[in-house]
């Protein structure tokens, strides 16, 4: 599927963001450098940043084959950094002590390039996937990148409406690392404590907003420490103690064990989430529902998005529409 | 006059509202929208005891926002707060609504067929001789009749649903009840709110609300009047007052 429904999709929830971010991740975009991490890259000035970073790629691996991403000029959107694509392979022997050698460089390149803001920032790392974001309403920035020559098998998008930091392109939705994306409407309350959490794994938060700690827990709970989808949505949006203390005694035991191991990870505040990852689409919202949420399928199909209206711009024929429940996750998963 | 069709396929809802407003003001009593998708606000603020507004298609957010008077019909589903501070009138849903249906409304009906999301209800109010009205033929959600100040929300629960899945039914409830279809659990009620077994006197008096609405709905009455109810409401006169630190 290309672009250019997603785009009018969202540009019909224009009302939901405020013009300051906007951004679209597409999946299976790159299958002649499928095996390569595809990183896409800001800099803030080509003759100065674009050096140094590829010093740095060089040290850890070797660029295959980069390039500009194409852009296209538009009147309501100016173009503050240059977007840039690298195909990357990693050395593992750079990593030995590490089981996932690769992925442990990747990230660590991406928190080091992203935290020391040398004029580069690599806001997408996936293999055969990328994000295309700016600070601009959803169809500026889909024409920009023109998102309709893009072609992906799961596509996430998602319109900003900053209200505690600036809008920035790097603030800008989705948020991604490795094959994970995110995309987030509401506020995380907890972020101090979740960042605090995140950030004595190594992570480190640097886009001055709280949605990209998700996509860090996300790769924590379920890349690093093996729990499953439903698992780490649970660690995020757990039931209530008192809903526990009247469960079975099994699913008390497990489900005190999850809040109390993972208490940091618990996500307070409104929000819904959607994550991605090469194979899954899970969304899913705070355990109090304070925004919304709605599911729909066609055929092998499964749409999540804020309005049934703007499932419906994509495909009318949409069936089983619902609302999840509070921290419940809708789960579709490839099987390829 | 005759009914006036606008074809909303596409039409921005600054556009199809301004379009509404001009044909209400010019006499209009009986305006179609067809292929509605998402266009929010549709029929806010609009006045007219004897104006209909049909909408076909799934409108966007906020439908019948501070309307007074005029009726809304939808075919389709209607997303978060239909009826949201609605006045007077009206709101008549075939399908189901989202979160914080008929929120702080004040006056007139709202009727969804099927379900309604969390928050139906929240902050409803009454004053004198105005009562508000929500009846939901389906279930709903958590947090149902939230902060309620007054009013009548009615769940069915027909086809055997029940009526509310979720915690926090009346939390907060300060005036006003919430009907629903046989009991729920305890532990389903919010901080502040009791239950209590409909009276058959009690249930006599929201009869011809359910007529309408089974009427309007085309649902089988039977199951419907022969059933048994409980209301939910504030557990005293003033619950919260010791909330407040200067009495």
């Amino acid at each position: 599927m290309d672009g250019s429904k997603i785009r009018e999709a969202l540009a019909s929830m224009d009302e939901r963001g405020s013009g300051e971010g906007s951004g679209y991740v597409a999946y299976g975009i790159y299958p002649d450098y499928k095996e390569y991490y595809a990183l896409h890259v800001f800099f803030d000035n080509i003759r100065e940043h674009k050096v140094p970073l590829e010093d740095l790629l060089e040290k850890w691996g070797m660029i295959i084959h980069d390039e500009q991403i194409k852009t296209y000029e538009q009147p309501g959107l100016r173009k503050v950094h240059t977007p840039w694509r690298y195909f990357f392979r990693p050395n593992p022997s750079m990593m030995p002590k590490s089981t996932s050698p690769e992925e442990d460089i990747i990230t660590s390149l991406v928190m080091k390039v992203n935290s020391e803001r040398n004029g580069a920032l690599i806001f997408s790392s996936g293999k055969n996937l990328g994000v295309f974001k700016a600070a601009g309403w959803p169809e500026d920035v889909a024409n920009f990148y023109r998102i309709q020559d893009y072609k992906g098998y799961l596509w996430l998008a998602h319109n900003r409406y900053p209200t505690n930091t600036a809008g920035w392109w790097g603030g800008a939705h989705p948020f991604n690392l490795l094959n994970w994306s995110v995309v987030h409407n509401g506020e995380i309350t907890s972020y101090g404590t979740n960042r605090r959490y995140i950030e004595s794994f190594g992570y480190k938060c640097t886009m001055h907003t709280d949605t990209e700690v998700v996509a860090y827990l996300i790769d924590l709970l379920v890349r690093k420490h093996g729990l499953s989808e439903e698992m780490a949505v649970r660690a995020f949006a757990p039931p209530f103690w008192d809903e526990i203390d009247r469960m079975q005694k099994k699913d008390q035991e497990l489900n005190r064990a999850l809040r109390l191991a993972y208490g940091p990870a618990l996500m307070n505040g409104p929000f819904a989430i959607c994550v991605a990852k090469e194979n899954l689409l899970c969304g899913f919202t705070d355990r109090i529902k304070l925004r919304p949420l709605v599911a729909a399928e066609s055929g092998d199909r499964l749409f999540i998005s804020s309005e049934e209206a703007a499932i419906r711009r994509i495909d009318d024929d949409v069936t089983n529409i619902r609302m999840p429940g509070a921290g419940e996750p809708v789960i579709g998963r490839l099987y390829a | 006059m005759g009914e006036v069709r606008i074809n909303a396929k596409d039409m921005p809802y600054q556009v199809l509202n301004q379009r509404v407003r001009a044909l209400v003001a010019s006499g209009e009593k009986d305006i179609i929208l067809d292929n509605v998708l998402g266009q929010r606000f549709i029929g806010d603020g609009i006045r007219g005891d004897d104006v209909t507004i049909t909408v076909n298609g799934v409108p966007g957010g906020d439908l019948a926002m501070f309307m007074s008077g005029p009726t809304v019909i939808v075919h389709g589903n209607a997303d978060h707060a239909p009826g949201n501070t609605m006045d007077n009138g009206k709101v008549v849903i075939h399908g189901s609504a989202g979160d914080a249906v008929a929120h702080s409304m004040r006056g007139g009906r709202v009727y969804v067929r099927d379900n309604i999301g969390y928050r139906g209800g929240i902050n409803m109010k009454e004053y004198q001789t105005k009562r508000p009205i929500l009846v939901v033929g389906g279930s709903a959600r958590a947090f149902l009749g939230e902060y309620m100040a007054g009013g009548l929300v009615i769940v069915l629960g027909t086809d055997g649903v029940a009526p509310v899945s979720g915690r926090g039914v009346g939390s907060g409830i300060h005036g006003g009840e919430i009907i629903v279809r046989g009991r729920i659990d305890n532990t389903c009620l919010g901080g502040g709110a009791e239950q209590k077994k409909l009276t058959e006197d009690e249930k006599k008096a929201i009869r011809p609300i359910l007529e309408d609405f089974v009427r309007t709905f085309t649902i089988d009455p039977d199951p419907v009047f022969s059933a048994e109810y409980s209301k939910i409401v504030p557990a005293s006169k003033r619950p919260f007052a010791s909330k407040y630190t200067w009495e």
